[in-house]
């Protein structure tokens, strides 16, 4: 039972809201040695979990490109592009870039769109373009929100598109776990056939919520609104 | 064969460029510890390709990894004052170079398709072209590149430190959660070593019902939704929970269709990754990246598509597949 003292780490440094890398470097010692691994060993753990997870960090190659396409204003002009489309709502639009990341991760092409080479510098700001258009200039809040559902289309399309291709990480981690833990012999493709009715009900669901953005929006601004106009009112009133 | 490795020794190389441009940036209040944190994470992308085949030692790479956590858990890392280009001067690029600005940025999710579809399957001698495997990582780095000499050239931009400036600022907004992810694996592998996932199964076993097979559903999806939460990635829950529940109780008690139940199994995890801050790859380092004030606002707009998908995850689980 020792060992799991690890796991409390993990909860308890959540909770008292510490530094994560703290936490987990924490939790990694402290399991390790619970777990009678001697303090060489933890410090070997370490290097080589690191050594092996490097992929994981590759996208920072990304960004100096994107930073200097930036320089000379894609965000501005990935703006003006999507007021070019009448109709396209920034809900609608986030609904169409659920899709086509869940599409692109179904066929395997996990590395085409994500967070940095797409979302930040073009889903994120055709967004806003498009909300814009539609509810005038938005508020910090506003704009905040906009944003989080673009990051977000971008985490559920990819979730939920990946395990419908064969040959992807989790689908081979099950084969690979359960073929050499339990002889016995399970198929890539049954695994990737049973993913399809999640990845239909995370389109819907999230689709869903995202078309329902605009409305949210609207509602938020409009409070906001009433809100600054309610405040100089008093404000005013207090002066007389 | 072009090596993924060979990408891992650019990343790194940029990493301790960056770090020698952030030792010289005295807008920057705590430059040493910054310079000393992203120095460190290059020497190690290089010094990574020896422990990964084993032939040198990983226990000073391990000791380095402790450093960059007491760096920037303890808070000696900070960011520079950013060279951000005005709203005029970037209003004036967009309006001079127009719709030409998405070309370069379009190359690199179009070069990584091709890497990924088209470039797999050629070889030269008898060997593949891009290292097998890891495709996907050669495509976004080879995209990259071929941007960016691509954008530059269409700016006339002439100086690679404008590049290199941009995305140094963009990384140091990120800080630590950069290395979140990395450290995460490395805490799978000690937990398997250490034996937590047969004290789980165990606490799993003592607190499950017997005989209702939709309470055994639960208790797996659930178990799975919360490990993940606390391991940052579904992949470190699967092997503990399925070894608990989805094996011993869904498969051979109650006869469950195998393929049906892991398959669920991991997608129910993967509602925890939605909800996790640990999952840093996915849900602190975009909030830096959109430069959003509220590092929770990913996972604040993805908590109720999270907790919706678990039910029908559970759903699914019991209607067809036990």
């Amino acid at each position: 039972m020792l060992v799991l003292v690890g796991v409390a780490v993990v909860v308890a440094g959540f909770a008292l809201r510490r530094n994560p890398l703290l936490v987990v470097g924490a939790a990694g010692i402290v399991t390790g040695l619970l777990g009678g691994l001697s303090p060489r060993e933890v410090l070997a753990a370490f290097g080589t979990g690191f050594a092996n997870s490097r992929a994981v960090t590759v996208f920072a190659i990304t960004l100096p490109v994107i930073g200097l396409l930036e320089r000379y204003g894609l965000q501005e002009q990935a703006r003006v592009l999507v007021t070019r489309f009448a109709g396209l709502t920034a809900g609608r639009f986030l609904a169409l870039y659920l899709l086509l990341r869940q599409a692109t991760a179904a066929l395997g092409l996990n590395g085409v769109l994500g967070h940095a080479q797409t979302v930040r510098p073009l889903a994120a700001p055709m967004a806003e373009g498009a909300a814009e258009r539609r509810h005038g200039p938005l508020t910090g809040r506003a704009r905040e929100k906009v944003r989080s559902f673009a990051a977000s289309a971008d985490n559920v399309g990819l979730f939920f598109g990946e395990d419908v291709f064969l040959a992807v990480g989790s689908i081979l981690l099950i084969t690979g776990f359960v073929n050499t833990t339990y002889h016995t012999h399970l198929e890539p493709l049954d695994l990737a056939l049973w993913a399809v009715p999640t990845a239909l009900c995370a389109l819907a669901v999230h689709g869903w919520r995202l078309l329902r953005l605009d409305r949210a929006l609207a509602r938020d601004l409009a409070q906001e609104r009433t809100a600054a106009v309610a405040g100089g009112v008093a404000k005013d009133g207090a002066v007389r | 064969m072009i090596k993924a490795e060979w990408f891992f020794w650019l990343v790194g190389g940029v990493f301790l460029v960056m770090a020698g441009q952030m030792l010289t940036d005295r807008t920057n209040p705590r430059r040493f510890g910054t310079a000393a944190f992203w120095g460190l994470l290059g020497l190690g992308f290089v010094y990574g390709t020896w422990v990964a085949d084993k032939s040198a030692p990983p226990e000073p790479l391990g000791a380095a990894v402790l450093v960059m956590i007491g760096l920037a858990g303890f808070g000696f890392t900070g960011r520079g004052g950013a060279r951000v280009a005005t709203d005029e001067q970037r209003a004036a690029g967009a309006a001079r170079f127009g719709g030409r600005l998405f070309v370069p940025a379009l190359t690199i999710p179009a070069v990584a398709l091709i890497c990924a579809v088209g470039v797999k399957r050629l070889s030269v001698g008898g060997e593949p072209v891009l290292q097998k495997g890891s495709e996907t990582v050669l495509g976004l780095g080879i995209g990259s590149l071929v941007a960016l000499v691509l954008g530059m050239v269409m700016l006339r931009e002439r100086s690679l430190a404008t590049p290199l400036h941009a995305g140094r600022s963009m990384l140091e907004s990120m800080g630590w959660a950069m290395l979140l992810p990395q450290l995460l694996a490395t805490l799978g592998a000690i937990f398997s070593v250490a034996g937590v996932g047969e004290q789980v199964r165990r606490v799993t076993t003592a607190v499950l019902p017997g005989g209702s097979a939709f309470a055994a559903v639960v208790v797996y999806c659930v178990g799975m939704f919360l490990f993940t939460v606390v391991m940052g990635n579904g992949f470190a829950a699967f092997p503990v929970m399925t070894a608990a529940v989805g094996w011993p109780v869904l498969v051979e008690q109650f006869h469950g269709n195998a393929a049906a139940v892991l398959a669920v199994g991991m997608l129910a995890g993967f509602c925890g990754t939605l909800v996790t801050p640990m999952a840093a790859n996915y849900n602190l380092v975009p909030a830096a990246l959109l430069e959003l004030k509220d590092q929770y606002g990913p996972i604040k707009a993805q908590i109720p598509t999270a907790l919706i998908l678990l039910a029908c995850n559970i759903a699914i689980m019991s209607g067809f597949a036990v």
